[in-house]
This record gives structure tokens, sequence and C-alpha cells, in this order.
């Protein structure tokens, strides 16, 4: 008996292995190794080279020069980090801006998704494909179309002149205010979809025993509707926050030289100064700084898969 | 102990038959729409203190709307609603002294058993030691005190079930409005829990209403059945009433099981009318004179446990009796219907107890058998 389990057991065993071996192997290939190599960069010195730094890790010239080559591997671009206040005031710019797109995401996506799920059952698909639509145009596009928008002649000035609201054009584009429209614009479809996918699971009855146990409807949205849709508040949020940290496209189209964001940082440090273990050494802090909250999110994930069981 | 001075007072229990009473409920004229769609028709009813009233009908007739107008999550299109002759119709749900046990339960997912159960006294601003003693107490009425800490998917169907009613009674409210209450439940435990319903609500000296499409369900915990059809209350009165007096072939088709002859009255006076089936060759007496005039097309009524079947024929074939051949046996255990065919091609079903553990039947298939009755078994009934 059990020679019969054992022997099947081993013959599943490669192909199974096999199964769970791919994502692994995937994030070896393409996170892992890229990482280490962006790792090492950040460790080295720049140079006017072809690379631009080194030491330039050369295995034809055999292992003692590899060794020596080791040795001169230094923390000093980190020190340098530290030293230079643009690089923790664009991080901390960054996560500035992060947040405060993720609160004006939830503020807005919540009714938004709210409306959705409480919305006639046959409107649902067609109000789904339209927050989901922008998808089908290119984002660097759809980024673009903002500068025509909100520039010194744009759609949006001529608009508020011919109305009267205003008798000057406003200075929209290369402000802050420019990049959080764009942000929440761009984002706002990842804000919406977890937020329905939770307040659509919700049980209207449940809001009906509240009110008919005493609860008056705003109450009952803090105390029943907000805590079963935290789950979707949460992905969202993180869904939002971390790319969001990251995000370079934006600031660089829409933003101005008051906008500091480390993405932006991060690009002039490696295509204007050319400094590649400088940028190196901000690409590895800026991942250890999104960790914490990729862990975070990982965890309540995880948490809300097992309440739901 | 509470059982013993409560059984007298029970059976005397009866305000809707007195003319001073005061009902603690009362719908005037209440009609409520939902587009084109009548759902309540001009309906007017009382209930009173400490009644235990039942709403029943098949899906669709608007009990749960008359329910849910009562808890306030429907106004009424028309008429208006009284609670302690004050209008509460346009008064919102969390503002009425009524409470209501959802079919679905509707426990917070979220909240344990004992947070569900405060919730309602937490509205009310009530001192946190009162909630927990009330909490306590409820807990032990429904036997939960294990489970306090528990959340509702820890917890089997007849639990929720508890947890829920447990939660609806804690604020002690006037009324307890109950929708399909024991729907989810398997047959064996919704019968227990019937009983403890009825129990409970001697003990508590509450006013239950409650929803049902189940007629065992209605009959055994109601003081008075409403039988609603498309919107109308076709007829309100006790079990009993309700099924050996039916005011109508739908009330007595939806209670239990009936036999309808078609035919018409050949006389009717004195306390005694007398019907002819001229297609069946079937003549009856039957008790109480009736409303319909002779020659009419009326409908003899009479319920299967009240017919009985026999080899022999009764001492006069002439009334109240009738021939024909079992057609099909049902065994049902505790009883066995005779499908019996008469000669017009009529099938009349007719029970008997199993009163012996033979396995043979003494009347079996294809038997030539008399179907009789006594004038008091039968009622005629309008077309």
């Amino acid at each position: 008996m059990s020679d019969i389990s054992e022997s099947a057991g081993h013959k599943a065993n490669p192909l199974r292995w096999l199964v769970v071996a791919i994502p692994y192997l995937w994030l070896l290939v393409f996170f892992l190794a890229p990482f280490f190599i962006v790792f090492k960069i950040s460790l080295s010195q720049v140079a006017i080279a072809m690379p631009p730094y080194v030491p330039a890790f050369d295995l034809a010239a055999g292992i003692s020069r590899f060794f020596a080559d080791l040795k001169e591997l230094t923390f000093s671009n980190y020190l340098w980090l530290t030293e230079d206040a643009l690089y923790w005031k664009s991080y901390l710019s960054s996560v500035g801006i992060a947040l405060v797109s993720t609160l004006i995401l939830l503020a807005i996506g919540f009714p938004v998704a709210y409306g959705m799920a409480r919305s006639p059952k046959a409107w649902r698909p067609t109000l789904l494909m339209l927050v989901i639509l922008p998808f089908w145009t290119s984002f660097l596009i759809r980024v673009y179309a903002w500068i025509g928008i909100l520039k010194k002649e744009g759609l949006l000035n001529q608009f508020l002149l011919w109305v009267g609201a205003i008798n000057e054009p406003l200075t929209i584009i290369n402000t802050n205010t420019a990049v959080y429209i764009g942000i929440v614009y761009s984002y706002l479809p990842f804000m919406i979809l977890p937020l329905y996918a939770s307040l659509e699971k919700l049980d209207e009855t449940l809001l009906e025993a509240a009110s008919d146990l005493g609860c008056p409807p705003t109450k009952a949205f803090w105390l029943i509707t907000f805590p079963l849709a935290l789950p979707g508040v949460i992905a969202g949020s993180f869904l939002c926050f971390i790319p969001i940290v990251g995000e370079f496209v934006i600031p660089d189209l829409l933003g101005g030289s008051e906008t500091m964001m480390i993405g932006k940082t991060l690009w002039s440090e490696f295509f204007n100064n050319r400094d590649w273990p400088v940028s190196s050494a901000v690409a590895v802090l800026l991942l250890l700084i999104l960790v914490v909250p990729i862990v975070v999110f990982q965890n309540s994930q995880m948490k809300a898969m097992e309440a739901g069981k | 102990m509470g059982q013993k001075t409560l059984g007298p007072v029970r059976r005397s229990f009866a305000p809707w038959l007195d003319p001073q009473a005061k009902p603690l409920i009362r719908f005037e004229n209440v009609t409520k729409r939902f587009g084109d769609f009548v759902a309540v028709d001009d309906l007017s009813i009382d209930i009173y203190e400490r009644e235990f009233f039942a709403l029943l009908g098949p899906s669709g007739c608007g009990k749960t709307t008359l329910l849910r107008m009562l808890a306030g999550f429907e106004t009424p299109t028309e008429g208006r609603i009284l609670l302690d002759g004050k209008d509460v119709s346009r008064v919102p749900p969390y503002r009425r002294p009524v409470n209501m046990m959802f079919q679905s339960y509707a426990l917070f997912p979220h909240m344990s058993v004992e947070a569900n159960i405060a919730f309602g006294l937490k509205q009310d601003g009530m001192p946190k030691a009162d909630i927990a003693a009330r909490v306590e107490e409820m807990l032990k009425l429904v036997k939960l005190e294990q489970f306090a800490k528990r959340r509702p998917h820890q917890l089997s169907g007849g639990q929720r079930q508890r947890v829920a009613l447990a939660r609806s009674l804690a604020k002690r409210p006037r009324v307890l409005l109950l929708d399909e209450p024991l729907g989810a439940l398997d047959k064996k435990l919704r019968e227990a829990t019937q009983f403890e319903l009825t129990d409970l609500q001697q003990e508590l000296g509450m006013t239950f209403v409650i929803v049902t499409h189940d007629q065992e369900e209605a009959m055994t915990v109601a003081d008075r059945i409403a039988v609603m059809d498309h919107g109308k209350m076709v007829q309100v009165a006790t079990p009993s009433e309700i099924y050996e007096q039916p005011a109508s072939r739908y009330v007595a088709d939806f209670i239990g099981d009936i036999n309808m002859i078609e035919g018409r009255i050949e006389a009717s006076g004195e306390g005694r009318t007398r019907f002819r089936s001229e297609a069946l060759g079937l003549t009856a007496d039957v008790l109480d004179a009736t409303p319909i005039g002779v020659g009419e097309t009326s409908w003899l009524a009479i319920r299967p446990e009240k017919v009985s079947v026999s080899h022999e024929p009764p001492a006069d074939t002439s009334v109240n009796a009738v021939e024909g051949e079992v057609w099909d046996i049902g065994y049902l255990g505790d009883v066995s219907i005779y499908h019996v065919r008469l000669a017009g091609g009529k099938t009349i079903k007719a029970t008997r107890a199993n009163v012996t553990r033979l396995i043979e039947r003494p009347i079996t298939w294809d038997d030539k058998v008399w179907l009789s009755w006594s004038p008091d078994a039968a009622l005629v009934l309008a077309a």
C-alpha cells in the first residue's frame, strides 16, 4: 500500500515542481537578476567609459582581477544620497504627492464605486465598461491630451474665459496641480475597480437591518458599509499609492520645476548627468521604501482571503 | 410554571371579538403600488396587543410588502398605518418601535454574535452595563451563551437563526416582525423552532407578525391567520376557522387538501342545505343554510380526512354517499390516501389513519368502495 502511494508521489513530483517553479523562475530572471545588476551598479563609481561606470566586471580578465574589482565596490553613492538634500526631499515629496493623490482618489472613487454598485443590475456592465474604456487609448496619449486641456491657451482656460469665470488664463500646466489632476485621472480606474468589487458584494438587507435597529443611514454607512468595504479600500489605496510614488511620465509631462518626484530625479540622474551608479542607488532605495507598504498590502490581502473562506 | 397560568388565558384570548378592544396596529385602506403593479390593494386590518398574527399566501400576494410597510422600508401609496393610535406611515424605520427578523437573517458579518445583539441597544444610547446585561439575557434566551464571541460565519444555520431572533428581540420592540423566519431550516428543526417561537411570544407577552408561505407553520404558531391573494386579505380568522370554514374556494384550496365537487343548490333553509351534482349522481346534505340561491352553481367542499371509505354501503345510500373504485393508494406512514374514481370520472381523495401495522391494507387497488360523510363534514362554497 505504502509502496504504491510513494511511487505515485515520486512520479507526480517533477511535474508538480515544474508548475510551482515557473513563477519563481520568472521572478528570478525578470526581477531578481536585474535587481542585482542595478544593485551592483549602485556600488560602482561613475566613469567616462562604456559602460559609464567602474569597475566593469570582465570575467575574461581572470579571477584575480575579479577580486580586485570586487574591492572597488563601495557604498559611497548611498552616502552621497544622504548628503544632498535633493534626494531625500524628492523621496519625501513623492511619498507626499502619492499620499494626497490616494486620498483624493479615495474621495472620488468611493462615491463612484458606490453609485455603480447600487445602480440597476442591467446598467452595471455598461458602467464598468465606461470605467475601463480609457485603457483602450495609450496612457501616454491621454497624458498628452491633458496638456492640451490645461495649458494657458488650452480648452479649460478657453472655456472658463468664455463663461466669464476668470479674466486671465489660469496657470495650471507645469504646476503640482496639473500633476495631481493627471495622477488622479490616470489612476482612478485602479481605485474604482477594487472598491466596486467589494461594494457590489454588500448585502443591502444589512443596511435595512441596521435601520430597523435604530441606526440612521449616515451612521449605518460608517458602521456597516465602510467596514465591509475596507478590503476594497485597502486594495485600491495600495494599488494606487505604490506606483504613484515611482511615477515619472505624469510629473515629467505635466509638472514643472517645482514638482519634485523621485522618478523624475532618477531620470535626470540617468540621462542628463549620465550618473548610472547614483541613479541605481536611488532606484534601490525607492524599492526599499516601497517594500513596507507592499508587505502591509500583501498581509491585508491574505487576511481578506481568509475572511472570505 | 408560566405555561400553567398562561394556558387558560390563552384559550380565551380573542381581542378581535371585543368591540371595546383597541388595536395595536391598524392598516387603514392601505394601497401600495410599484409602477403599474398593485402589491397591496385597499387593505384594512386590526392587529391586537399580544397577538401572534400570520400573513399567509403564495409568493407575490403582497404579504412581504405589508410587513415591509409595517417595518418602514416601504411607504403606503394610499391609506395609513397606525401604531398605538399614531400614524407611522411616513416614520423612517430607525424611529419605529418595531423590529424585524429577516429571512436571510441579515447578521452583520464583521461583528461578533454579542456585537450583533448589542447593535440596536447601542443606537438607543443605553448605558454599557445595561447593554451587557441585556445581551447576556438574550443569549441565555436563545441558548447561545458559549457562542457570544463567534462571528456569524462560524455558526450553523440554526444558530444564526437564533442570533437573528435575539437581535430583533433585544430592544423589546412593541411589535416583532418575522419574515419567513424558519424558511432556511430543515423540517425537524423548523417544527421544534415553531413551538419555541410560540412559547417565547407568550413568555415575553409581545405582539408578533409573521409572514410565511407555509400553511402548517402559520397554523402552528398563529392566533389568527390572514390569507392573502393579489394584495387583498381573502380571509382573516383563527387557524381552525380557516381550515374548517374557509370563506372561499381559494382559501379552501390553499389551506390543506380538499375535494371540490361542482353542482347546484337544490334547497336551502332551516339550518340545512341540499346540494346535487347531476354529473356524479350525488346528493349531499350540508349542515347550515347557505346564502347561495337555489339553482345556482356551487361547490361542495370536503376534506379527505372527513370522508370514510368502506366496502359496505352506508345505511342510507341516497344522500352523503357515493360509490367508486380505488384508483390509487398513497401510503404516507401515518395515513393512507385513497384516490377513488367515481362513475362520472371524478376522483375523490379520502384519508384513513393506519391504525394497525398490517402491511396489506384491507381496502386495496380496484376494490369497489363506498364513500360517505356526515352532514357536518362538508360545506358549500360559491363558484
